[in-house]
Parts: C-alpha cells; sequence; structure tokens
C-alpha cells in the first residue's frame, strides 16, 4: 500500500511541477507552489517522516505562498513571454538532477536497519529514554532533553523569523512612507469584477 | 476499509488537480487549494488509521490550522490586493498624515 501511494503522490507531484512551468498566470502558479508542497509533504508522511512533512506544509504551504502573494501585488500578474528559448537553463536542471540521484546511490535503503542513522546512537537512546527521562515518545525525549540546547537555539530562529513575519505583513515601512491614494479599494473591486 | 477510504480521498485529490491546472476563474483555483487542504488533512486521518496509528489525527488537525490561515491570507489579497492592513486602516493613515500636514 505504502508503495502504490508513494508513486501516485510521485505522479501528482510531478504533474503539478509540469503545470506550473507551463501556467502563465502567476496567481494559479501561486495555488499550485501550494498544492505542491501539500503532496510533497504527503508524501513525506506515507514515507513516516511526520516532522519533516510538517515543516514542509507550513514553510511550502503557509508562509511562501503568503510570501508570493505579496510580491504579486507589488509587481505583474502575469509572466512574460521570453523573446528566445534558452536551452541552458534545462541543461543546468538535468545536470543537477542527475547528480542527485548519483547522490543517493551511496545512501542506505529506505528504511534500512544497517543504516548508520540506525546502528550509531540510536540504540542507546532507546535503551536509556526509559531510565533517563521517563517520557514515552523517545523523538520527545531526544528534542528535549538530549538535544535541549539545539532546540532552544531553534526555537530562537523560529521566534526570530516570527517577529520579521509580523513586520512585514503589518507594513510598518508603508505607515513611516507615503499612504496610499483615497478610493484605491474601489478600484480594485472593480478591477476584480472585469 | 480505511485503504478504501484513503483511495477514495485521493481520487478527490487528482479530480482537484484538474481542476485547479484548468481553473475557469480564479474563485474555482481559490476553492480547489481550500478543498486540497481538507482532503490532505483527511488523507492524513486515514493514513494514520490505515496504518494503525491514530495518533496521526493530531497532526491533521495542524494542517487544517495552516490550511485556514492560508485560505484567509488569500482571500485577504483578493479583497484588498495587499496582506498587511485593511482599507479602513490605510485612509485611517491618511486622514492623520491630512491633518499633521495641515497642522
Amino acid at each position: 500500500m505504502e508503495i502504490a501511494f508513494t508513486i501516485l503522490l510521485f505522479i501528482a507531484l510531478v504533474a503539478t511541477a509540469i503545470a506550473i512551468v507551463f501556467i502563465k498566470r502567476l496567481f494559479a502558479v501561486v495555488m499550485l507552489s501550494g498544492v505542491f508542497s501539500l503532496l510533497a509533504a504527503l508524501l513525506f508522511i506515507v514515507m513516516d517522516a511526520v516532522d519533516v512533512a510538517f515543516t514542509e506544509a507550513a514553510v511550502g504551504g503557509g508562509i511562501s505562498s503568503v510570501l508570493m502573494l505579496g510580491t504579486i501585488a507589488l509587481t505583474a500578474r502575469t509572466q512574460k513571454q521570453p523573446e528566445r528559448y534558452s536551452l541552458v537553463p534545462l541543461a543546468i536542471v538535468l545536470l543537477t538532477g542527475a547528480v542527485l540521484i548519483y547522490g543517493t546511490l551511496d545512501m542506505p535503503n529506505f528504511g534500512s536497519p544497517d543504516a548508520p542513522a540506525q546502528r550509531h546512537i540510536g540504540p542507546e537512546y532507546i535503551a536509556r529514554t526509559p531510565t533517563d527521562i521517563d517520557v514515552p515518545n523517545i523523538v520527545t525525549a531526544v528534542l528535549a532533553s538530549y538535544r535541549g540546547y539545539d532546540t532552544l537555539g531553534e526555537v530562537v530562529v523560529v521566534f526570530t523569523a516570527g517577529l520579521g513575519v509580523i513586520l512585514l505583513l503589518s507594513g510598518l515601512g508603508r505607515r513611516r512612507g507615503t499612504p496610499y491614494p483615497r478610493g484605491v479599494s474601489a478600484n480594485r473591486d472593480q478591477d476584480n469584477a472585469q | 476499509m480505511f485503504i478504501f477510504a484513503t483511495i477514495a480521498v485521493f481520487v478527490c485529490m487528482v479530480l482537484l488537480l484538474v481542476r485547479l491546472f484548468a481553473g475557469r476563474s480564479m474563485y474555482d483555483r481559490v476553492l480547489a487549494l481550500n478543498t486540497f487542504g481538507t482532503c490532505t488533512v483527511l488523507f492524513i486521518g486515514t493514513v494514520g488509521l490505515a496504518s494503525g496509528r491514530p495518533d496521526f489525527l493530531d497532526i491533521a488537525l495542524l494542517y487544517a490550522l495552516i490550511n485556514f490561515v492560508g485560505t484567509i491570507a488569500v482571500l485577504k489579497f483578493f479583497r484588498y490586493r495587499r496582506l498587511g492592513d485593511a482599507p479602513e486602516d490605510a485612509e485611517m493613515i491618511q486622514s492623520t498624515h491630512d491633518a499633521e500636514a495641515s497642522n
């Protein structure tokens, strides 16, 4: 079941990526990139990486969609047709993909018990968590206790990022600069109706 | 049983993808994205139950929250063409700015 869903989700991912390349209306592209992130998150969940999936959904589907919408509000809403098509970007993308696939050849198989992550330090955490910390979830024990300082640093980073987002969205710069002209919302509504 | 439910949810997601690709108007696409998020929540729940881990439901709830906030942001962008503040806010700033200028 897991393999079948992985393949189906990969097909949907590739279809979404191809649609993103061909659609010219940037608003639709933002919607599709949100869907792309949700599909990637589902793929991670099917492959049992729940925490990675949640990061992907929060960053890709949540904040980056909002940031891209803000960018569209400041720039144009349709993609310009390029004057001529160049093959260099395609070559770079194919080369990078080939290098990444080559890099996976040395990695252990998916879910393999012989992987270094399973053999190096994992068994010790599993053995010591019930006596050391006594919480049912070992991941929680590792994150909150064994790597407590690391998690504290991450929380500081997340807090700073949140402050930055609030400052960006609250329009601090605009308030100090020139405000919007009057009647702008009425004109915009007419644009919407057309 | 849960596997059939998961397959049904996945079929719904494929149909929504078709709507997103073809998308007649922007509102179709917004609705499709919102429904896609809901389907994601359902998919996580059914996958978790099918593989015998009902604790996935907590994670699905978080996805519902992200989906809600994202949809609100998109709709606010539609209504006001900006994300930070509403036009009333901007008009208030304008009036205070005018008052300061006249003083």
